[in-house]
C-alpha cells in the first residue's frame, strides 16, 4: 500500500496524465473536448429520460389536456391513478408479480449458490458430464420450451388456482447461467478455510452456509437483484400459463389493460407508470451497486 | 458403515445437487427432446399427445412460405432485419456514449443511472410508452416536428416506417447494457498504453483505432452475440407496438416468437408452432456459429 504521501504525487501526475491525455497538452482544448462531451452526453440523456418524464406528466393530465397540446400539466390531477386502481385489479397484479419473482429469486439464490460450491469445491464422479449438461442448456432458447412447458404444466394443473404461481415461476428457480456465475466466485474462497472447518467438526452443509456463501455475498446480492429484475419483467411465459385475470402478473395484466382503454392515452400513461415506478425507484436505491454488479458478472437481468 | 473422508465428501456433493439434477432433468433436457417430438407430430396440448405426422409441419411451413404475403416469410426476414438494423446501431451507439462517459468525471453516475433506467423497466410498457410517443397528430414526437415546420410521420402505422420506429425502442431499451460493459472494459485498460503510443507519436484517432478498439475485440464479441441473440427472440415490445398484436401492419414488424405464439396459442397449432421453434433454435445456433468464427479469427493479433 503506498502512504499518503505517495497518493498525492500518484494523484497529481494522473490528473496531469489525464490533461494531457486526451488532449495534447493544451488547456483550451482540454475544455473544448469536455464540453463537447457533456453537450453530447447530455443530448443523449434527455432521449434516454425524456419518454419517462411524458409517461408521468401525461398520468397526472385530465383527458381534455392530452388533445390540445401543452407539455407541462395545467390542472394536475391524481384521478386518473384513482380510476385505473378502482377498475383493474393492479394491487393483485403486483401481489402476483411479488409472489413470482420471490419464489424464484429465493430459489435461484439458494440452489445457484449451492450447486456452484459443489461445482467448484468438491471433486466426484461424473463431475464434468453434469458440468457439460448444465452448461448445454444455455444453447437452447426458452422459446423452444415454452409448448413441452405448457403440456407439463398442464399435465400436472400448474395451470389452474393458486398453482399458478408455481406454473409461473418453475422454468426459472434455478439457472445455469447463475450457476456458472457463482462456480467463478468461489474461486476467491480458500480450500484451506473449509478444511480448517472440517477439523473443528462442522457438517458440509454448515461450512457452505455459514463460511463459504458469506464470502461472496456480493456476487449473491447481484445475482438476486438480477434475477428479482428479469422475473419482475418476465412477459411471454406467464402470458401463455395465467389464465385468469386474478393470476396475471403486472406485464401481463398492463397488456391486457391496453386492450381495454384503448386511446384512452392518460389511463395507459397511468397504468404504465403504475407498473414501472416502482422498480425504477428500487433501482434508484441500488443503482451503484446493480451497476458495478453488471459491470462485474456481465450478467443479462 | 464408516465411509472414507473422499466417500463423505462424493455423497454430500450429490445431496448438494440433487434438487438441480431433477430440475435439470425434468425442466430444461427432458422439454427439449419433448420440443423436436412436438415439430413431428399434430400435438394436442391439452392430452400431451398427438399422432406423429413426420416431416408434415415443416412441410406446411415451407408451402406457407411460398404463398404471397406469408406471415412465416414475413417473420423470418423481419426477425433478421431487427438485428441487422439493431445490434450494429446498439454497439456504435454504446461504445460512443461509454467512450464520452470515461472522459467525465463529474456526473457520470448521473448519466449512467439515465443511459440504464429504460433496462430494468418492463417491455410492455416501455411499448405504451413509445406507443404514446410515436401517436399522430397527439404524439409527442409529432408536436415535435410540427413545432420545427416538419411534416408529421406515422411511424408504427406504416408498413416502412414500423420495423425501424420498432427497432429504435429495442435499442433505447437495451443500450444501457451496453454502456456498463463497455464502459467496464475501457475502464481496465492500462493508461500507459496510451502513453507509450503517444510517445511514439500517434493521435486520438490512431489511438482509438490500434489500442481501444482491438482491447475491446472480446466484448464486442460478446455483445454482438449477446445482442444477437436478444434480437432474434424479440417477441413483448412487437406485440404490444403493433395493432391488435399482429406484427402489422401488413405483417411489417411480425416476429417469429410472435409467429409461435400466434400460431400456437391462438390458433392452437402447436406442432406447426413447434416446427417453428425448431427452426428458430437452428437459426440462434448458426448465427451464433458464425459470429464466433468470425471474430475469434480477427481476435489473434
Amino acid at each position: 500500500m503506498a502512504t499518503s504521501a505517495e497518493i498525492g504525487t500518484e494523484g497529481t501526475l494522473q490528473i496531469a496524465e489525464h490533461f494531457k491525455s486526451a488532449h495534447g497538452g493544451s488547456r483550451r482544448r482540454f475544455g473544448w473536448t469536455l464540453l463537447i462531451a457533456y453537450l453530447l452526453l447530455a443530448i443523449g440523456g434527455v432521449c434516454m429520460v425524456t419518454p419517462f418524464f411524458w409517461m408521468i406528466l401525461t398520468s397526472v393530465k385530465p383527458a381534455p389536456e392530452l388533445v390540445d397540446f401543452s407539455f407541462f400539466p395545467e390542472n394536475p390531477t391524481l384521478q386518473n391513478y384513482l380510476n385505473v386502481l378502482n377498475t383493474s385489479s393492479f394491487e393483485r397484479w403486483y401481489l402476483n408479480s411479488i409472489i413470482v419473482a420471490i419464489i424464484s429469486t429465493t430459489s435461484v439464490v439458494f440452489f445457484d449458490t449451492l450447486v456452484g460450491y459443489t461445482l467448484n469445491k468438491f471433486d466426484f464422479p461424473g463431475k464434468n458430464i453434469i458440468f457439460i449438461g448444465m452448461l448445454g442448456t444455455l444453447m437452447i432458447p426458452t422459446e423452444m420450451l415454452i409448448i413441452p412447458w405448457f403440456t407439463m404444466s398442464v399435465n400436472w394443473n400448474w395451470h389452474i388456482g393458486y398453482a399458478q404461481y408455481w406454473g409461473i415461476a418453475f422454468p426459472g428457480v434455478i439457472t445455469a447461467a447463475g450457476i456458472f456465475l457463482m462456480r467463478q466466485f468461489f474461486d476467491g474462497v480458500p480450500n484451506e478455510l473449509l478444511d480448517a472447518a472440517r477439523m473443528d467438526g462442522m457438517n458440509e452443509f454448515g461450512i457452505w452456509w455459514r463460511i463459504a456463501a458469506p464470502l461472496v455475498k456480493p456476487a449473491i446480492a447481484a445475482l438476486a437483484i438480477f434475477n428479482f429484475i428479469g422475473n419482475w419483467n418476465a412477459y411471454l411465459w406467464p402470458l401463455i400459463l395465467a389464465n385468469s385475470r386474478e393470476f396475471y402478473t403486472l406485464p401481463v395484466g398492463l397488456s391486457f389493460f391496453r386492450g381495454e382503454s384503448t386511446t384512452h392515452w392518460e389511463k395507459i400513461m397511468t397504468a404504465a407508470s403504475l407498473a414501472s415506478i416502482p422498480l425504477l425507484i428500487v433501482f434508484l436505491i441500488f443503482q451503484r451497486q446493480i451497476i458495478r454488479g453488471i459491470a462485474l458478472t456481465g450478467l443479462k437481468g | 458403515m464408516r465411509f472414507t473422508l473422499r466417500q463423505r465428501q462424493i455423497i454430500w456433493a450429490y445431496i448438494f445437487m440433487s434438487v438441480a439434477l431433477v430440475f435439470f432433468v425434468i425442466i430444461r433436457w427432458y422439454p427439449t427432446i419433448l420440443a423436436f417430438n412436438v415439430s413431428f407430430r399434430d400435438w394436442n396440448v391439452f392430452e400431451g399427445s398427438g399422432p406423429w405426422v413426420g416431416l408434415e409441419n415443416y412441410q406446411e411451413i415451407w408451402k406457407d412460405a411460398g404463398k404471397p404475403r406469408s406471415s412465416v416469410t414475413a417473420a423470418f426476414s423481419n426477425t433478421v432485419r431487427y438485428v441487422l438494423f439493431g445490434v450494429p446501431s446498439q454497439l456504435v451507439l454504446a461504445l460512443a456514449i461509454a467512450l464520452l462517459l470515461a472522459q467525465i468525471r463529474r456526473l457520470s453516475a448521473v448519466f449512467r443511472v439515465a443511459y440504464f433506467a429504460p433496462y430494468v423497466t418492463s417491455a410492455v410498457a416501455v411499448a405504451f410508452v413509445w406507443n404514446w410517443l410515436y401517436q399522430p397528430e397527439t404524439g409527442l414526437i409529432n408536436q415535435g416536428l410540427d413545432l420545427v415546420g416538419l411534416p408529421q410521420q406515422p411511424f408504427t402505422k406504416s408498413p416502412a416506417q414500423a420495423l425501424p420506429s420498432i427497432t429504435a425502442v429495442a435499442v433505447w431499451q437495451n443500450l444501457g447494457f451496453a454502456v456498463i460493459i463497455f464502459l467496464a472494459g475501457i475502464q481496465q485498460i492500462p493508461g500507459h498504453y496510451y502513453e507509450a503510443a503517444r510517445i511514439d507519436g500517434a493521435n486520438a484517432w490512431q489511438l482509438f483505432w490500434r489500442i481501444t478498439l482491438p482491447l475491446l475485440n472480446p466484448i464486442i464479441v460478446y455483445l454482438t452475440v449477446l445482442g444477437t441473440i436478444s434480437y432474434l427472440r424479440l417477441f413483448a415490445l412487437v406485440q404490444n407496438m403493433s395493432p391488435q398484436g399482429t406484427g402489422g401492419p401488413l405483417k411489417s414488424t411480425t416476429t417469429v416468437v410472435l409467429e409461435v405464439y400466434r400460431e400456437g396459442f391462438s390458433s392452437y397449432k402447436m406442432g406447426y408452432a413447434g416446427a417453428l421453434t425448431v427452426l428458430l433454435f437452428f437459426l440462434i445456433l448458426l448465427i451464433t456459429i458464425i459470429q464466433l468464427r468470425f471474430f475469434s479469427r480477427r481476435v489473434e493479433y
